[in-house]
């Protein structure tokens, strides 16, 4: 099976905005290539995770081998990687494309270039990729190739002559695909005989396998049987089994260079496998690691804490067997003052975040509240000290801290000209500094410098909503800069929720802090008792706002003498609000935590 | 020992009201000489456990204990005064439906010893009534009313408050014509949705809009200020009477004393003859089906579900629940020696303290009441203060 030489190799990823065709282009490769029978042919065959599928996003990387035969007559082998497209997962696209030597570029040519595909493009060329642009869904009548065309040359900078026109779900000139990635991309180049060099692209948990590794050889081979160690860490593990994806998976002898497959190793968590490592021989170790190793590390923080304190640790057991397949979250356990026991949770972005969010309550029926999402922000102390805060209700004391530094990212933005305007200002509200402004026809693309900080609640929402849907965005994690930030204490009924707590520039504080305690007031239904929620910076009140207590709440009508339905019915409210947060005497709902952050106004 | 309120179920109805979810059913024909034959040897049953004691009330409920038998009426009364000890002033009251049908008959309750009337009159307004499904014009209402003024000593009727739509004007106006027929004593209820009946369907389908929470405080305050105006006090969170016109036996309710209920379907809270200690309350229920449970008096002496003994917390519950619905609030000392829990223990203190700052409750002379603040939110005070 893996007996193609080098040269009759190609390792490819598809590069492409989202809904410009990716998954059926891949379909149509499988297809035409006899991966599977069209039984077997479920739609999108590659984003294979429930939660993956309704998002159309992928999360896991995935390959494929096809076998095809070219117009030269000789029989080659390509791969087909599948990356993540989310900026979330931007380290693990730049791994995946490592593994590769060409990218197909597949652009919509009724809709032309997005944000995305800019920002996965820049990837591709940074390593060093061929790329090979498709023009995609030609069928439509509102496609303009031409146009298209022309664009990616303007915006993109590469040659689009030679662009390979097709229509996916047509199945048009797929063969056109199939040859262009055998004429213009390069075979990938290794040395068999020097010491194993793989490079770890990604890994999951099977629960028959154990942990499955994703791995594309550069030098020397990988053998069932052989020792093979961990280069970031030292450890070393049994390989058991050597394959491919056909895309079933197919045990081969071993995987020689240029060759992507997979390997199983006896690993019981894929935090031992981390994405980017390089994997050698145990007895005869390559010196040098491959490049671009670093490990993932989480740039958005927040809590997640269960409604009903007894799930705790369902909550600790549900986090544990995610991380089984996902070591790029992180979770410790911390106490709030107002929720209990919890966990302090780092995700890769605010979409990983709100996957896991979504896993943990559809997979392990676990209600949960979470906090508002933080960064990370490097605390100064006047000590000398430099601390990470992952948590606002951690925050020092201002005297004791010398300044505050936040991450700051840059960010691509693409939108009809029509609505630039409202984009502008929304980037400049949130403290953006503008990078770049260009037009292509009549788009226009934005780059902006903006603090993580104003986009983690509710920038993509707003985004979306001033441009009425057109606008794509995409970022990349741009450094730390020095900030005058300071800490909004949310108090009710004078007691400060600190999981209601959190980080603003000075200059925003006090709207920010108008803005929450006027949506708690929204949030907050009506109780036994009035509420006071206040917000403030240090001991200074900067905002407050009353809910008036309930204005009626009593039963009209007597039962006659029967007391036990009243009784039972007060019996099983009391039951309910024991499993209830409370905070002094108020119930603040799960949801409030989120929205209450939200910005806009 | 406990004087006892007598509570009598009678459970049909010429038309099934689409609010209301007691237990009542319509019939072709009511077996009235059955059904007069099992409520009497049921209450030959109760009496034998509870024993000779005071009696203080019976109450005729239902239902539309109007439609019952007058002979039946006099003969449970008078089994009743065999049975028990009356006292000299025993309250012997009947629930009347003002159609023209029933109130020709009410000279013959009042003969068989009905001494208080209460009326569901529900409405002085004919859409509205209407409305509220009921057989009866405003018209036969004020004269069933008129004509129970003449015959009975102590008059009570009941009417139903915001109501879809109500303006508040549109109530002051009502109210104001209710006042001024009102004899001694006046039930004034808000409309209440209540599961599976037919105004819960269609409140479900928003064809049924009540008044919000704000409009119904206004509603209430109201109703409480004209009133108080013409004399009679919210005694408790739904009844205004003259002083001394209080319902006797529905004070039995709400101060926890010993009642028994007989019929189908109805409830009782005793302590048996020969239990020594006052705490000893036992919950009793009958089958609800009337002829279901005529089968079972008529097989085993009574229709009893289960008599259940109350824990000492469910008595301290049940008597915070009712006990706070009135004016005069709850007597602590009682509370203790019918509880058998202490009052520290039944309560929790910071809401309590919580309560007495807000002006909710009040704690003076040995008692606990909730003031008209507190009474406004009770069911939420109750949720918060019962442990
Ligand atoms: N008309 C037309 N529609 C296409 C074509 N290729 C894909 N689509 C449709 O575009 C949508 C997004 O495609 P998909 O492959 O899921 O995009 P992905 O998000 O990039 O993976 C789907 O509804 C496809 O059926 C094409 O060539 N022509
Ligand atoms: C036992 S009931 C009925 C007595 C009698 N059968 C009648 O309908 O006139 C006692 C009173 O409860 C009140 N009531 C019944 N259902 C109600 C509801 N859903 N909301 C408010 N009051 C109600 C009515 O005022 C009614 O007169
Ligand atoms: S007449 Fe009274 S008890 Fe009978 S259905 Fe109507 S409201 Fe209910």
């Amino acid at each position: 099976m893996t007996d193609t030489p080098i040269e009759r190799i190609r390792n490819f990823a598809i590069i492409a905005h989202i809904d410009h065709g990716k998954s059926t282009l891949a379909d149509r490769l499988i297809q035409s290539t006899g991966g599977l029978s069209d039984r077997e042919m479920t739609n999108q065959v590659l984003d294979n995770m429930e939660l993956e599928r309704e998002r159309g996003i992928t999360i896991k990387a995935q390959t494929v081998r096809l076998s095809y035969r070219a117009k030269d007559g000789l029989l080659y082998a390509l791969n087909l990687m599948d990356t993540p497209g989310h900026v979330d997962f931007a380290y693990e696209v730049s791994r995946s494309l490592a593994a590769c030597e060409g990218s197909l570029l597949v652009v919509d040519a009724s809709q032309g270039v997005e944000a995305q595909t800019l920002a996965n493009v820049y990837q591709a060329i940074e390593a060093n990729h061929e790329i090979v642009p498709i023009l995609n869904k030609i069928d439509l009548p509102a496609a303009e190739p031409e146009r298209v065309r022309q664009q990616i040359e303007d915006v993109i900078g590469i040659d689009a002559s030679d662009a390979v026109m097709i229509s996916a779900k047509t199945g048009l000139n797929i063969e056109g695909v199939l040859e262009a990635l055998v004429t213009r991309l390069p075979a990938p180049r290794g040395d068999a005989s020097a010491p194993l060099k793989a490079l770890l692209v990604d890994s999951w948990y099977d629960p028959y396998l154990g942990v499955v590794i994703l791995v594309r050889v550069k030098d020397g081979r990988l053998r069932r049987g052989q020792k093979i160690r961990m280069m970031s860490n030292g450890a070393v593990h049994h390989v058991e089994q050597v394959g491919v994806f056909s895309p079933k998976m197919i045990a081969v002898e071993d995987l020689a260079p240029g060759e992507m497959g997979y390997i199983t190793a006896a690993i019981k968590t894929v935090a031992d496998c981390n994405v980017g490592d390089t994997i050698t021989d145990d007895r005869q170790p390559a010196t040098t690691a491959l490049p671009g190793f670093k490990p993932s590390v989480p740039v958005v923080w927040c809590g997640l804490y269960p409604t009903d304190a007894d799930d705790f640790e369902k909550l600790r057991e549900s986090l544990g067997r995610l991380r089984l397949n996902d070591a790029s979250f992180h979770y410790d356990p911390e106490t709030s003052a107002a929720l209990g026991f919890g966990f302090r949770c780092g995700f890769l972005g605010l979409l990983h975040l709100e996957i896991i969010q979504e896993r943990l309550s559809r997979e392990f029926d676990l209600n949960l509240i979470a906090t508002a999402p933080s960064v990370v922000y490097r605390v100064h102390r006047t000590s000398g000290v430099v601390e990470e805060l992952h948590n606002p209700a951690d925050m020092p004391d201002g005297s004791l801290i010398d300044h505050i530094e936040e991450p700051w990212i840059r960010a691509t933005i693409m939108v009809p000209d029509d609505y630039l305007g409202a984009i502008l200002t929304l980037c400049n509200e949130r403290r953006g500094q503008q990078a770049d402004l260009t037009y292509v026809g009549n788009r226009a693309m934005a780059v902006y410098r903006l603090p993580l900080n104003e986009v983690v609640f509710d920038f993509y929402d707003r985004l979306k909503s001033v441009s009425r849907g057109y606008a794509s965005f995409d970022y990349q994690m741009d450094g730390y800069a020095e900030s005058d930030l300071v800490r909004i204490s949310i108090m009710v009924n004078g007691d400060p929720v600190d999981a209601l707590s959190f980080i603003a520039h000075r200059a925003a504080a006090e709207g920010r802090g108008r803005a929450i305690c006027g949506r708690l007031k929204d949030l907050i239904p009506r109780q036994l008792f009035k509420i006071a929620v206040q917000a403030a910076i240090g001991g200074r009140v900067i905002a407050r706002e009353t809910i008036s207590a309930l204005s009626k709440d009593v039963t009209a009508k007597c039962y006659g003498g029967d007391i036990s339905r009243k009784r039972k019915l007060l019996e099983k409210q009391k039951e309910g609000k024991k499993r209830m947060r409370q905070f002094g005497r108020v119930e603040i709902p799960q949801s409030a935590f989120l929205a209450a952050l939200k910005m806009d106004a | 020992m406990e004087p006892l309120a007598l509570y009598v179920h009678w459970p049909f109805c010429l038309a099934k009201c689409p609010y209301c979810d007691f237990n009542s059913h319509v019939r072709d024909e009511i077996p009235q000489a059955r059904f007069a034959a099992a409520l009497r040897r049921e209450l030959a049953f109760e009496a034998r456990r509870l024993g000779r004691r005071p009696l203080a009330s019976i109450f005729f409920g239902g239902g539309t204990p109007s439609l019952m038998a007058p002979e039946t009426v006099a003969a449970l009364i008078e089994d009743a005064r065999a049975l028990f000890d009356p006292l000299p002033d025993l309250e012997i009251t009947l629930e009347a439906n003002p159609t023209s049908v029933e109130a020709g008959r009410l000279a013959l309750l009042r003969d068989a010893g009905v001494n208080r009337l209460s009326l569901g009159v529900q409405s002085l307004d004919d859409a509205a009534l209407r409305a509220l499904g009921r057989g009866h014009s405003a018209a036969e209402a004020r004269a069933a009313l008129e004509h129970a003024r003449a015959l009975f000593p102590r008059l009570s009727f009941d009417l139903i408050y915001a109501r879809p739509g109500q303006t508040p004007a549109a109530w002051r106006a009502e109210l104001a014509a209710a006042l001024a027929l009102a004899a001694d004593h006046l039930s004034l209820y808000q409309l209440t949705i209540e599961p599976d009946t037919a105004f819960a369907s269609r409140h479900a389908r928003g064809e049924i809009v009540l008044p919000d929470a704000d409009a119904a405080a206004a509603l209430y305050a109201l109703t409480g200020e004209m009133a108080a105006a013409s004399g009679l006090a919210a005694y408790e969170v739904s009844n205004y009477a003259r002083p001394g016109a209080e319902s006797r036996h529905n004070l039995a309710y709400w101060r926890y004393g010993d009642y028994a209920g007989i019929g189908p379907g109805a409830h009782g809270r005793i302590t048996l003859a020969g239990d020594a200690a006052a705490t000893a309350v036992l919950a009793t229920r009958r089958i609800r089906t009337p002829e279901a449970w005529a089968a079972a008096v008529e097989r085993a002496g009574h229709g009893a579900v289960a008599d259940v003994a109350l824990a000492p917390g469910e008595r301290a519950r049940e008597m915070l629940l009712m006990g706070l619905r009135l004016a005069e609030g709850i007597d602590l000392a009682r509370f203790v020696a019918r509880s058998g829990v202490a009052f520290e223990a039944a309560v929790d203190h910071e809401t309590l303290c919580a309560a007495e700052a807000a002006g909710y409750v009040s704690r003076e002379g040995g008692r606990l009441r909730a003031l008209p603040e507190g009474l406004l939110r009770l069911d939420a005070l109750l949720a918060a203060l019962v442990v």
